[in-house]
């Protein structure tokens, strides 16, 4: 952990301690206006929940959601996730220790075949529901529940496709300090969407399995 | 055509959803009134666009505005695209008060359903392209300069948000053209607005356009925040920030929290209506009061979004009108604060009536009642500014007077509001909509047109002329309250809100009052033009070229005006608060810096204009369900945000050389200004170099 110790290492993970005092804050601004981005959709988030809480009881005659949750598939759904960031923590590491880019690469593409795992599973927890007639326009409280859980999906999804431009960013410009910011950044995201998950698996399928 | 040819094209688009051919088959009074406004709008459009290339200045719009990151030059751009969209909201208003006038037992000129549009339409361009660019368009020009910063953190981001907005200003605009507006209100309240009771387009329209505006919101208060807190010159601690700045972060933060529930709301309310889910149905376990909450979360935090700002530039008016330094700085800073915090936990008081139980009522009421106090408290601090003051009578002191008054009338019909059992009698008449309207046009409106009137010397380097200026703060006050003040009177009597017609003939006189107030603020806001008009006519005359022209105290007027592309030579060091006015004292103005450096600064781009043009496309095809559009042109969108990823080549050197030529010639035409005492003010002797002591 050689870098950790420099007393100018503004940004965990960020090997800029030879760039002037500028460029740091620079760097800095740039990452928490990401943070900033992320508040914002934690309340999204936030809001969603709230709206799955208010209509878990609007099942205008069709089985409740919860009927058809499985604990061994959001079980594996969440430990694929929480895997894919520890890999993206190993991501990380290796940006802040100046590995080559391959490491980094391997890493990406542990973090993206983990995340893809995930929404494999989470795609056949949808159709299964589905074929269930368990459908998002049957009841308001399975569009709530389509809707949260399926917004976070989409935010996988985007997080996938952000992995791959990445990765094709280290192909065209090594890792020079834009790509090294988006990285954190993606780290971030990444993570962010581990923490909505736990509530996701917690608060929607462990409350209603108990259920 | 083929039925299914022309499906796949044109969606479900027919020739008779253009209000001119309607207005052809069906020519009603209230039809042709749509079909013109559509002319109005296709030839108006038409026109700006002839002229633009009939003086051949495309390539220097789109080289030297359209694609700058300059903070100034965005501000300025959402300043005039606020200024477009007010035409329109207010002559909107004007009919809307003519229509009730001769309404009286009698249909008057509009149709319901177009009525319904035109309340609709008011209500959402007033709120989301009127004063919200006006908002971010101040900020942006004015916060970067106040906190000695060379841009906003994010340049690029800041021209995404402007053309986010102006693509939902566009698809309002369209909807004038092709189709029809919502008939739900500015609020879109379902079911009503929902595919069972109101499946044409209009509420598409307003579902888009108000995504659009919100999400502009959000990245730009996510902007102005990071800004705020990290590229504060050196020495500008938070107790020495100066007020606009401070409402500015206080706003910026609302835009944070805030946008994202109107998002959700808009958003759950597309899935209803585009994937047939249930949030807000009447069947199916939808639940509206979600919406109605949802809404509010955000509505509520929206209107100290538009006030708040508007209660930092009267902050820098009254104190730099009076020569004083402003009274109670700290107190101000923390009532600007305690009204953000309040603001989200009032937002019931928009739906006592929705049959929660009157506990909770009476907690948001009493919540309501407590954000009275610090608004009370800048209400003091602003009159004790002016207290024994150097007070000159120019137009935005004026406008500040008048909002001094007028908002403390709207903000007792408030404490009335606030109070359940009253609100009960209140709900849903002309009464609510006197003091939203009490409150938002001194509150913001006032407060907006101020900060223009204050900053346009330092944007273009001459100041307004004063005569326009005086007869534009009259009629808008006059105007106000003949318009107004009345509708508190109906709106007692029991006169609902939007309300095509009227049956109780006892009304007449007050809508008749109503409207000619109306009139004399369509009037106000000519003279506004008139007065824009005479000053660029007299700009030599009015020239303020060293930039200070009102002995003002905050580090935007220690720089030229206009001000050069990277705002400061060398970010300078903030020992004080009003920093400009204690170097003015201390003889530290006007002075060359120590090293001339290069400055590096970010480069023009395109894309953010191809991003919010794309995605107005893109949801006008959702609009029409012509899914091609919608597809191809989203993805173009998508892909205009990521191409800058790839790029690096992004910044610019301004060299040192012209960098010191620049401040050299500045500071050679401050040197040979005379400087001119306050009494001179509103004189050519003006050049914007001030006299101490007088």
């Amino acid at each position: 952990m050689a870098g950790v110790n420099e007393p100018e290492l503004l940004h965990a993970g960020l090997n800029l301690a030879n760039h002037p005092s500028e460029k740091q804050a620079q760097v800095e601004s740039d990452v928490f206006g990401f943070w900033v981005f992320l508040m914002s959709d934690a309340i999204l988030f936030a809001l969603l929940f709230v709206v799955y809480g208010t209509m878990l009881d609007a099942t205008a005659g069709v089985p409740a959601p919860h009927t058809d949750f499985k604990f061994s598939s959001s079980f594996l759904e969440t430990l694929a996730l929480l895997s894919s960031s520890f890999a993206y923590g190993m991501v990380s590491l290796n940006l802040k220790l100046g590995a080559s880019r391959r490491w980094i690469w391997g890493w990406l593409g542990v973090t993206f075949l983990l995340g893809a795992w995930f929404l494999r599973l989470e795609i056949g927890d949808f159709t299964d529901m589905v074929a269930h007639g368990e459908t998002a326009q049957a009841s308001g409280a399975l569009s709530s529940f389509f809707v949260l859980v399926g917004t976070h999906g989409l935010h996988v999804t985007c997080g996938l496709i952000w992995i791959v431009i990445m990765a094709v960013q280290l192909a065209i410009h090594d890792i020079d300090e834009r790509v090294k910011i988006n990285l954190i950044r993606l780290g971030l995201f990444w993570h962010f969407l581990d923490v909505v998950w736990v509530a996701i698996f917690t608060i929607v399928y462990l409350r209603g399995l108990l259920a | 055509m083929d039925s299914m040819v022309w499906h796949s094209l044109f969606g479900r688009f027919v020739w008779i959803d253009l209000p001119v051919v309607k207005a052809w088959q069906d020519p009603t009074i209230s039809n042709i009134i749509a079909g013109a406004a559509a002319m109005i709008a296709v030839f108006g459009a038409l026109a700006g666009l002839g002229l633009i290339t009939w003086l051949r200045k495309w390539r220097y719009l789109w080289s030297e505005w359209f694609t700058s990151l300059d903070h100034k030059r965005i501000g300025i751009m959402y300043v005039c695209l606020a200024v477009v969209m007010i035409v329109r909201g207010v002559i909107e208003g004007v009919l809307m008060r003519v229509q009730q006038d001769l309404a009286v037992n009698a249909p008057g000129i509009l149709a319901p359903d177009h009525f319904a549009q035109f309340f609709s339409t008011h209500g959402t361009i007033m709120i989301f392209f009127v004063v919200m660019p006006l908002i971010s368009g101040l900020v942006n020009f004015a916060m970067p300069l106040q906190i000695g910063a060379r841009d906003v953190a994010f340049p690029f981001l800041n021209s995404i948000g402007l053309w986010l907005s102006v693509g939902g200003a566009v698809l309002v605009m369209v909807s004038l053209v092709i189709g029809e507006f919502s008939t739900g209100g500015w609020s879109g309240y379902p079911p009503y607005t929902e595919l069972a009771f109101n499946g044409g387009v209009g509420p598409d329209y307003w579902i888009w356009a108000v995504t659009m505006s919100s999400l502009s919101a959000m990245l730009t208060g996510l902007n102005f925040a990071v800004t705020i807190y990290k590229l504060r010159a050196p020495g500008m601690s938070w107790m020495r920030l100066p007020l606009f700045s401070w409402t500015a972060l206080c706003t910026a933060i609302l835009m944070i929290f805030a946008m994202p529930p109107l998002t959700v709301a808009t958003l759950l309310l597309a899935a209803d209506r585009y994937l047939g889910m249930h949030f807000f149905t009447n069947d199916l376990g939808g639940n509206m009061m979600n919406y109605v909450n949802l809404f509010w979360l955000f509505g509520h935090p929206e209107v100290y979004i538009l006030i708040l700002p508007a209660f930092g530039v009267y902050s820098e008016v009254v104190s730099a009108y009076s020569s004083k330094e402003l009274y109670g700085y700290v107190s101000l800073v923390i009532a600007t604060m305690a009204i953000a915090v309040l603001s989200f936990t009032v937002w019931l008081h928009h739906f006592f009536t929705m049959g929660q139980s009157a506990n909770v009522n009476a907690f948001f009421g009493i919540l309501t009642m407590l954000i009275g106090i610090p608004t009370g408290v800048k209400l003091y601090n602003w009159t004790w500014t002016m207290f024994r003051g150097r007070v000159r009578y120019t137009a935005p002191m004026l406008f500040t007077l008048a909002f001094l008054i007028t908002f403390v009338i709207g903000g007792l019909s408030g404490i009335i509001l606030a109070t359940p059992p009253l609100d009960y009698m209140m709900h849903n008449t002309l009464f609510l909509v006197a003091h939203f309207h009490n409150m938002l046009i001194p509150g913001t409106l006032f407060g907006m047109i101020a900060g223009c009137q204050y900053w346009f010397p330092k944007a273009f380097g001459f100041r307004l002329e004063e005569k326009w200026g005086k007869r534009a703060v009259f009629f808008w006050v006059v105007g106000f309250y003949m318009a107004f003040m009345p509708l508190y009177v109906l709106g007692a009597d029991g006169a609902t809100r939007r309300t095509v017609e009227f049956s109780n003939p006892a009304f007449q006189p007050w809508l008749l009052v109503a409207m000619c107030g109306g009139f004399l603020i369509l009037a106000g806001l000519a003279s506004l033009f008139v007065q824009v008009w005479v000053s660029v006519k007299k700009r030599d005359r009015l020239a303020v070229p060293v930039g200070d022209p009102w002995d003002a105290r905050g580090l935007e007027w220690s720089i030229s005006a206009p001000p050069p592309e990277y705002n400061f030579v060398s970010i300078p060091q903030v020992g004080h608060r009003d920093a400009f006015y204690w170097r003015k004292r201390n003889h530290g103005a006007y002075k060359p810096a120590d090293h001339y450096r290069d400055i590096e600064m970010p480069k023009n781009t395109g894309w953010g204009v191809i991003f919010g043009l794309g995605m107005a496309v893109c949801f006008f095809g959702l609009v029409w369900h012509i899914w091609w559009m919608a597809i191809l042109f989203g993805l173009l969108s998508i892909a205009a945000g990521l191409v800058r990823s790839f790029q690096r080549d992004l910044h610019k050197i301004i060299p040192a050389a012209e960098i010191e030529a620049a401040d050299r010639h500045w500071l050679a035409i401050a040197a040979a200004a005379t400087p001119v005492s306050r009494h001179l003010e509103e004189t050519p002797s003006n050049e914007g170099r001030a006299i101490w002591p007088e």
